[in-house]
């Protein structure tokens, strides 16, 4: 009876935390205006009220004991948000890279920009398809890309290290089709030249890339002329002139993708129906938007589950510590709880003064652990290989969200923590803990 | 040893606390044992005597481009070189073009090049005989339920059929097992085709191929090697770039992702958390227990046994939360892998880990234990005994 008990607490209690952690900050919201209510208004909200003050005003006593619970569920929540603001941060870059007006054009089937393939006929049939924004002199606004990847030298690696990154060749009209992007240093690459501009981003990944430096690929030689920066996937880029960088990869004509500005985003609708009626063309067309978010969707959601798995076990490790405290907590103050219970204090306000106690204490933790990870993480920036070829630089990004679900972590372990040793708190014999230690 | 009786008494003096710390523990060692796995099976991939022996030849230009066909007969005789066989990246994938298997077109020789992978002779002549034939991996075959002699639909995210459609069909011949469960879990997941078949049928690829992996006859003249193999194509259209499959690994790893960082820093926060907690735990089990220790050093017991009692207390605390908490690691990994068919990969708990593990609880037993043992030891009996 008693375990059956035990477990139905223990049951409730999860289904309480799962429904904690999904809902949306106006219902936890409520929930604190609710909560906030009824220890100000109802009699026995203000008693526990008043016994949750003598217990913290007692905290002085306890600090290394209570110490416990604020670091180890700080642990818990920066380890947290660092892992989600690691995959928000990836999303955010590959996501910022896209926009709902303008679409890329690949060959059907192919996964990535890499593995596609466009013959001279097909870009030049994509270029007149409908929705297609034009500039101020009436040329439409396509730019027809090459890209491939390249060998080059990491920084700080071995000497014969290489990493791969991804060389975009480019027109005149990639930088219109992509305002964002903007020279920083040196200047753009001149048509027809064995010249390059990196990103910003390449260029702190790789070796040499500098104005002014030359760099070798495959066995030519190449200037590097420029800097350029967008803040977004393509800082992890070169761009170079496309005839030249085909002839460098026999390529000859063919083109990899086609990016395409619209005249809006109810126009892309008709453009891909254009395009997919077209028996010359098999082709997928999407938004930039939809091809990013694509990208990074796989690897969001591993960094996440990660995250959520490590979080969840670290969490469990917490919990137990908070229990450890509390249950010290409560056994230290028996004499205390005793008394108020003897005085004619009911349950709920020994249970509630506990409870909060310890949900104090968690915020806390969560609080310190959130500018913890926002300290050491935000901005922090990292690597990885995306999109099958190149290594794509982005910045951990400690968004609000991410804080705001640590804080929800911390609260729940807070809660798990306070409960059991409040139940106990509220069951103490009040004559044997009286006459007690 | 003698006084094991004592020392397990007094951690279980108060069995909640004993047990509620234990736990915390032991959610410490399960995280470790499974990050350490993770981390050890990203470090050691490649680096099997195989990887060191085998050298991996590519473009210059990058890995997505190709070789020439014809370097095969110059590469195969170059001096050291035992064996050399060739690979294309086909670019699978099943049902989605996200969803992407790996998937290599390969030389009929490819196999013997890589004893690790175990198939059974009479599907190993099926696969050379058969023209769209595969040879799929163990773990892949239970993934997605398939049966050897099916047909298999693939999507080549990269290359066209003869037909135009990115559609390929292919009959499952065989299953390849790796031979060594721990460090073959990659081996699992692929598919073999024959490269004929592959490069007679797609437009795209005349004679073209994208690595080469030579077998050399002695590890050590490796550098040598790669360096002659490199040499054949100096200053052409092709330059390759020659390097062994150890090192082409741990590149590879390097560039993915910096995992030896990120589980380091994780596990430097859950230790550092675990020490504060067992910290508090033995101080408090100190502190309640000072008369008992005085009447203990009134019976005769020395002060450095008193520090020895509450140290062993407490690195026995450690160890049995750890070594709990690695072992459900060594439990949980198995049943992570095969409950999530094969998506989830994680390397069973292996020697290393155990030793690492051990002695990082040792370790910290000692720590946590040393301030309350010091305390013990300096304990004046009278001050004690009489509760001051």
């Amino acid at each position: 009876m008693k375990f059956l008990r035990g477990l139905l607490w223990f049951l409730v209690t999860v289904a309480g935390i799962a429904i904690w952690l999904v809902s949306p900050w106006f219902v936890l919201l409520a929930l604190a205006a609710a909560f906030a209510l009824w220890l100000l208004l109802t009699r026995r909200g203000r008693q526990a009220g008043s016994v949750t003050q003598v217990g913290l005003s007692t905290l002085r006593q306890r600090i290394g004991a209570s110490s416990v619970i604020v670091v180890g569920i700080a642990g818990v929540v920066a380890v947290l948000a660092a892992l989600l603001a690691m995959a928000e941060g990836y999303r955010e870059t590959l996501r910022k890279s896209g926009s709902a007006d303008s679409a890329i054009v690949l060959r059907g089937a192919s996964a990535a920009e890499v593995m596609s393939t466009l013959m001279h006929d097909s870009v030049t049939v994509i270029a007149q398809a409908p929705g297609i924004a034009r500039d101020a002199q009436g040329r439409a606004l396509v730019s027809p890309e090459l890209v491939v990847a390249a060998n080059l030298p990491l920084k700080g690696g071995l000497p014969d290290e290489d990493g791969s990154v991804q060389l975009r060749g480019v027109g005149d009209a990639a930088w219109m089709v992509r305002p964002d992007v903007k020279i920083v240093a040196g200047r753009k690459f001149a048509s027809g030249r064995r010249e390059l501009v990196a990103g910003t981003g390449a260029q702190r990944q790789f070796a040499g890339l500098e104005p002014g430096k030359r760099i070798k690929l495959g066995n030519q030689s190449w200037d590097v002329v420029g800097v350029f920066h967008s803040g977004d996937a393509m800082d992890s880029e070169l761009w170079a002139d496309a005839e030249i960088v085909a002839t460098t990869y026999r390529r000859g004509s063919s083109r990899t993708s086609v990016t395409a500005k619209l005249t809006g985003a109810s126009a892309f609708k008709g453009f891909k129906a254009a395009l997919s009626a077209d028996p010359r063309l098999d082709v997928d067309a999407s938004t930039t938007l939809d091809y990013f978010s694509k990208q990074s969707e796989g690897m969001t959601k591993v960094i996440r589950i990660i995250g959520m798995v490590v979080g969840a076990i670290m969490a469990i490790g917490a919990v137990f510590g908070a229990l450890n405290t509390m249950f010290a907590t409560v056994a230290t103050r028996a004499r205390e709880i005793a008394t108020l219970r003897a005085i004619g204090f009911r349950g709920v306000p020994v249970v509630v003064a506990v409870m909060l106690e310890t949900m104090l204490l968690a915020l806390l933790g969560g609080l310190l652990g959130g500018a913890l990870a926002w300290l050491v993480f935000n901005g922090f920036t990292a690597s990885t290989l995306a999109g099958g070829v190149g290594q794509l630089t982005f910045d951990f990004k400690v968004s609000a969200g991410v804080l705001w679900t640590g804080i929800k972590w911390a609260l729940a372990i807070g809660f798990v923590g306070g409960l059991f040793p409040a139940l106990r708190a509220a069951r103490l014999p009040v004559t044997e803990a009286l006459r007690g230690a | 040893m003698k006084y094991l009786h004592l020392i397990w008494a007094e951690l279980f003096r108060r069995k909640t606390r004993t047990i509620l710390t234990l736990v915390s523990i032991l959610a410490a060692f399960l995280l470790f044992g499974l990050l350490n796995g993770v981390r050890e099976s990203f470090e050691q991939a490649g680096q099997s005597a195989q990887g060191a022996s085998r050298l991996q030849t590519q473009s210059r230009l990058s890995f997505i481009d190709t070789l020439p066909q014809s370097l095969d007969a110059r590469i195969a005789a170059t001096d050291g070189v035992k064996a050399v066989t060739y690979a294309n990246w086909f670019g699978g994938a099943y049902q989605d073009p996200h969803n992407q298997i790996f998937s290599f077109a390969v030389a009929p020789n490819y196999l013997d090049l890589y004893p690790e992978i175990e198939v059974d002779p009479k599907q190993r002549e099926a696969f050379d005989a058969t023209r769209t034939g595969v040879l799929v991996g163990e773990g892949l075959m239970k993934r997605f339920g398939w049966e050897v002699g099916q047909r298999l639909p693939l999507i080549s995210t990269i290359f066209p059929n003869r037909d135009g459609s990115k559609n390929w069909a292919f009959d499952i011949v065989g299953v390849m097992k790796p031979k060594d469960k721990a460090s073959g879990g990659w081996y699992d997941q692929m598919i073999l085709m024959q490269w004929k078949y592959f490069d007679e049928s797609t437009p795209y690829n005349r004679g073209q191929v994208g690595w080469y992996v030579s077998g050399v006859r002695d590890a050590n003249q490796a550098d040598r090697v790669a360096k002659a193999i490199d040499a054949l194509s100096a200053n052409s259209d092709h330059e390759t770039k020659t390097m062994t499959e150890a090192a082409a690994a741990a590149s590879w790893m390097k560039q993915t992702a910096d995992i030896g960082l990120i589980v380091g820093s994780i596990m430097g926060a859950v230790f550092f958390t675990l020490l504060l907690l067992t910290g508090n735990t033995m101080a408090q089990a100190v502190r309640e227990r000072i008369p008992e220790l005085a009447v203990l050093k009134t019976i005769g017991f020395r002060d450095g046994s008193v520090l020895g009692l509450v140290l062993a207390e407490s690195v026995l605390l450690v160890l049995i939360g750890g070594v709990l908490g690695l072992g459900l690691a060594a439990l949980l990994g198995p049943i992570l892998t095969l409950g999530s068919g094969g998506v989830i990969n994680m390397p069973p708990v292996g020697a290393s880990s155990w030793l690492l593990g051990l002695s990082l609880m040792v370790g910290i037993g000692l720590l946590v234990g040393a301030l309350p043992a010091i305390r013990a030891m300096r304990l004046n009996i009278v001050d004690a005994l009489a509760g001051r």
